[in-house]
């Protein structure tokens, strides 16, 4: 059977910042599986800037940011497979992934690394009714259509969903020369950056429709025309407000969901809320020697956060090999409590902590001037106030380790004061 | 008076901004920015009124690589108003692989002293 210390499943940002700081921590062995026909991910796709502003202190484009790390994998001499997909992995870490020149293979692991991403809600997620037409797309597949493959998908468009995917998307579109008519938006505010809302629909003149959905779908062969409704608090439609839409595309940006399907089959632990692991300080799952990073875990809206992240798995997974992971004290369990949805990481051994630790979280409506505080018991640990929060932007709040040491209370709450909800 | 209102997009925090044109005298216009929480706000908000620019991200055909289009983007953002006649010349250009990332494609866009480069490497 082959065999490698790490294997990172997944060659997009994530599985790239793991393997390579693996190797710069040490560990030589290490093999890359990635099922597409190159390494990058969705960045190949995302032909946009706004990238690495927090990393490279510039603004680059998905491909670019990608190419970095791609060239960086190489001078490193880390192995890679492209075009293979891994079919179940184990307990006992034995990855079994199938390709056209290997077959089918049996791969030991000490360690895996899940980079697997997420991936698009579809029509079928959200139950639209309607005519089952052609013309229906998740955003991110017209965008690789448009952006790598060559094909317009559309010609007279509505986007449902406003978050960055279906902004950006409209602007491509108008671009390339289709009619964008606007973005619909089930919410009563947009998922996305304030930015892309600006530049791409304002800058083009495309109305978003807040509070709104799509409540049929209506051709023959393609998309002819659909309808939409305004939606009460409850986000039901609202009788008597539909208003059809005639046009022969409709895309979906209605969400992203991480892609666990592997992770369930090695018995790993999963969050309800996030759809991705529980993990540690480490960003170890609840196998031991099976770390996550990325959007397999919770989905970012900034690629710096998830190369972030992922280095932290890669150098911890490293660590794991050199078995320089500790295990001593009960770790301390976080819990979001009013006004956040969710926290990683999940639990915290604090003797494996550098020296500071950044919790990622997101909130669960729009605040304005809360406070962010993080308590032992009636103990405030750290609190910091927020002028605007969203709960499009993840926000992160950074623990340092001697405040850490020595809790009584070992559940680490977090929860929102508000100065005044919107 | 020219008014105008928008939204800043210097940080996350999407101040609703008023922009009036106090005085156009010959050499200097002045500007009244208001509903801004700090000076960024200001300068973006003049800047918009005044010469508005956009980075221009985009595509072209390739030979001869494993994908159909190859992307591409303005060196520097260029006028608001000359997005469209940017993506009209990208329309027509095709290159051949293999390709540099960074590699100038269009030299001088539109004599704005502005070039469009690759944004990524194809073999």
């Amino acid at each position: 059977m082959l065999n490698y210390d790490i294997i990172v499943i997944g060659g997009g940002p994530a599985g790239l910042a793991a393997a390579i700081e693996a190797k710069r921590n040490g560990i030589e062995n290490i093999l890359v599986i990635e099922r597409d026909r190159e390494l990058g991910g969705i960045l190949q796709q995302c032909i946009h800037n706004g990238f690495g502003l927090h990393v490279f202190k510039e603004e680059l484009t998905g491909p670019e940011y990608a190419e970095r790390f791609i060239d960086q994998l190489h001078e490193m001499g880390i192995t890679y497979k492209l075009d293979t997909m891994v079919l179940d992995i184990t307990e006992s870490k034995v990855i079994s992934a199938v390709n056209t020149t290997d077959g089918l293979m049996e791969i030991q692991a000490q360690v895996i690394i899940l980079a697997m991403g997420c991936r698009e809600r579809t029509r079928g997620a959200i139950n639209i009714p309607g005519s089952r037409v052609a013309g229906i797309f998740t955003a991110g597949t017209a965008q690789r259509f448009v952006n790598m493959e060559g094909y317009m998908v559309g010609k007279n468009v509505v986007i449902l969903g406003s978050g960055d995917i279906g902004l950006i998307m409209a602007r491509r579109m108008t671009l390339e020369g289709a009619k964008v008519q606007a973005v619909v938006e089930l919410m009563p505010y947009s998922g996305g950056l304030t930015r892309n809302i600006v530049q791409c629909l304002e800058d083009f003149n495309i109305p978003l429709l807040l509070s709104h959905t799509v409540t049929n779908i209506k051709g023959k062969d393609r998309v002819e025309e659909i309808t939409i409704a305004k939606v009460d608090e409850n986000r039901r439609p609202i009788k008597g407000t539909e208003e059809i839409y005639k046009c022969d595309t409709l895309l979906l940006s209605v969400g992203l969901i991480p892609e666990n399907e592997l992770s369930k089959s090695a018995g790993i632990v999963l969050d309800n809320i996030t759809g991705g692991p529980v993990v540690n300080e480490s960003m170890e799952t609840s196998v031991e020697g099976i770390f996550a990073c990325g959007n397999v875990v919770h989905v970012h809206d900034l690629v710096d956060w998830v190369t972030e992240e992922s280095r932290r798995a890669g150098k911890n997974a490293a660590r794991y090999v050199k078995k320089e992971l500790k295990n001593i004290n009960e770790p301390l369990v976080t819990k979001a409590e009013k006004g956040i949805r969710y926290i990683v990481p999940h639990q915290i051994r604090v003797e494996n902590i550098d020296s500071k630790l950044d919790l990622y979280m997101r909130v669960d409506n729009i605040y304005h001037n809360a406070k962010i505080v993080v308590k032992s018991g009636e103990t405030v640990i750290k609190q910091v106030k927020k002028p605007h929060l969203a709960p499009g932007e993840m926000e992160s709040v950074t623990l340092l380790q001697k405040d850490l040491i020595n809790l009584e209370n070992r559940e680490l709450t977090v929860e929102l004061l508000e100065g005044g909800e919107q | 008076m020219e008014k105008k209102t928008l939204v800043c997009i210097a940080c996350p925090l999407g101040c609703k901004m008023e922009i009036q044109v106090l005085s156009s005298l010959e050499e200097e216009t002045k500007y009244l920015v208001s509903g801004n929480k700090c000076p960024r706000g200001e300068s973006y908000g003049i800047k918009e009124l005044t010469k508005p620019t956009r980075m221009v991200t985009s595509t072209v055909k390739i030979k001869n690589a494993h994908l159909k289009r190859l992307p591409v983007r303005t060196s520097e953002a260029i006028p608001k108003g000359k997005i469209f006649e940017c993506m009209k010349l990208l329309e027509e250009i095709e290159v051949e692989a293999p390709i540099k990332v960074g590699e100038v494609i269009i030299k001088n866009l539109l004599g704005l002293d502005v070039d469009i480069i690759t944004t990524r490497s194809m073999l």
